[in-house]
């Protein structure tokens, strides 16, 4: 059986290129960089040409840039790291409710320590309200923190329309573009930016590996402590095969994307038309056109999502769903929820999130298999039977 | 992450449906995560001869419906009353942890239905 995979969300393959440019870092050339002799000059020059990768990437300078563990470690280096650099000017954090849980659990820990945080709502679309990030800045704001893409509904926030009121109100803005790295563009300083995360694995670079992009003058308090690696900023001698599959996936995102896009929103859009047009009581969840042109997330009504996770992947499809029996907490997509979908909507949500591997013949044979499963699924519920 | 036994219960679900003029009925909602199951017996000489379920649900949910049908049919009342979501789980070879909650869903409509058929038939 073949095997489909359209959950690239969750993560990718490591690109074929990307593999064989770090392989001499795992076998050959495995000095330390901060090393004098001729072990150490190989992988310096690496992790020096992957920086400059990274900086071409984001269009900012080499000093601006932090290799990190992942985004989640990105992440909470951006809103830790500034909140505790900011301390004596203010407490107050603002964020939204749709935010991935390295950024919720991170907001959630610092109010420990004194630290305030607003969640923004979103509407029905997945989007926030200017106006209420406006209003809620106090003299006491010291970050916003919100995500560039969504990773559960693929929504894109206004991100240069955000950075301009930070900007005006001079507070501090962090970006988690860990979904929209290598599917929309990520020019730092277009944006108005001061922090940015990203994740390798997100983009065909291994797992384990991210980076943050930190505006020259925005200082942060380190969360690892250790030698003058990363500007005294980030300790632990450098993931040098790590940092250059990341050079190598930036550099490949930059020169591929735009075609790419391309790509998936034609696959994306026969999805959604072809499922709306094949299938009874679905909903696209998130604003149509702002939105990833990879991810698509569809509610089925009256089916739960895991039972449809369960037969696609018995016909070799991999996909997710936000519905409360695969989140191990039992609870339904915050994301979803937030945006005034009712609990049974979320739990017939499925995300089909394209991505390299993806060709129109997976997309037809998605749409051949899907309808059969639902209609399966919808016979046994008695929702469904109840709805008629 | 599931047994083959919840797999074969899920892909080849037994008794889907609804029995013809039920009696007893048994209809609740999970209040761990919301799904729901409702399931129609039909009782004669004291025995289960019929029985049916439909479940809004995951994989553990679908399956242990199905299950709990094939260990009720045929059987005495007493005996049926006797099955808890502990037994179901058993007999598919378990259930990941986090998935037991959905067992009490199975065992729960079971009784329901019981009791709902007691009621109707108590004069
Ligand atoms: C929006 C978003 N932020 C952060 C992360 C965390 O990235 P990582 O897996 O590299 O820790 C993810 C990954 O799931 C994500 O989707
Ligand atoms: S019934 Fe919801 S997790 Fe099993």
């Amino acid at each position: 059986m073949k095997k489909i995979c359209f959950d690239h969300n969750a993560t990718t393959p490591v690109a074929d290129e990307v593999f064989e440019a770090m392989l001499p870092f795992l076998k050959g050339e495995w000095g330390n960089p901060s090393s004098i002799h001729w072990a150490g000059r190989g992988p310096k020059k690496a992790v020096d040409a992957g920086r400059e990768a990274l900086c071409k990437f984001f269009n900012c300078a080499d000093i601006e840039t932090i290799f990190t563990s992942s985004g989640t470690e990105s992440n909470n280096l951006a809103i830790k790291g500034l909140a505790w650099a900011k301390k004596d000017k203010g407490n107050h954090i603002i964020t939204t409710r749709v935010e991935h849980p390295s950024v919720l659990n991170t907001c959630k820990a610092l109010a420990k320590e004194g630290f305030e945080t607003t969640y923004l709502d979103v509407d029905a679309d997945g989007l926030i309200d200017l106006n209420s990030l406006e209003a809620a800045i106090t003299p006491k704001t010291i970050l916003i923190s919100t995500m560039f893409a969504n990773n559960e509904t693929g929504v894109l926030f206004p991100i240069k329309e955000i950075g301009a009121i930070a900007k005006k109100r001079g507070v501090t803005f962090h970006a988690d573009a860990v979904q929209a790295a290598g599917k929309t563009p990520l020019d730092v300083q277009g944006l108005k930016v001061d922090l940015l995360t990203i994740s390798g694995h997100k983009l065909y670079a291994p797992k384990g590996i991210g980076a943050l992009f930190v505006r020259r003058g925005v200082r942060l308090t380190p969360l690892i402590h250790g030698g003058h690696h990363e500007r005294n900023r980030r300790g632990g001698t450098e993931n040098v095969a790590g940092i250059v599959a990341l050079g190598k996936a930036v550099e490949i995102a930059g020169r591929d994307m735009a075609a790419e896009s391309e790509r998936m929103l034609a696959m994306r859009t026969r999805i959604e038309k072809g499922m709306q047009a094949r299938i009874p009581h679905v909903k696209i969840n998130g604003h149509l056109e702002k939105r990833l042109p990879n991810t698509v997330n569809i509610s089925f009504e009256f089916v739960e999502g895991e039972s449809l996770l369960l037969n696609l992947d018995m016909k070799g499809i991999a996909a997710s769903s936000g519905s409360a029996c695969t989140s191990g907490s039992l609870e339904p997509s915050h994301v979803l929820t937030s945006m005034g979908l009712s609990n049974e909507m979320s739990h017939g949500s499925v995300r089909f999130s394209l991505g390299k591997s993806n060709t129109e013949e997976d997309v037809d044979y998605l749409l051949e298999i899907m309808p059969a499963i639902v209609e399966r699924m919808r016979s046994m519920s008695p929702l469904y039977a109840a709805s008629k | 992450m599931y047994s083959e036994k919840v797999m074969d219960h899920f892909s080849n679900p037994r008794n889907v449906g609804e029995v013809n003029d039920a009696d007893g009925s048994g209809t609740v909602g999970n209040a761990a995560c919301g799904d729901i199951m409702k399931l129609t017996i039909k009782v004669e000489d004291n025995k289960i001869t019929d029985v049916k379920f439909k479940t809004f649900g995951c994989g553990a949910a679908i399956a242990t419906s199905s299950m709990v049908t094939e260990l009720v049919k045929g059987k005495d009342l007493n005996d049926a009353e006797a099955i808890s979501n502990a037994t179901v789980a058993e007999a598919l070879d378990g259930l990941p942890p986090v998935k037991m909650h959905c067992s009490n869903l199975a065992a729960d409509a079971l009784h329901a239905a019981i009791e709902d058929y007691k009621k109707k038939t108590v004069k």
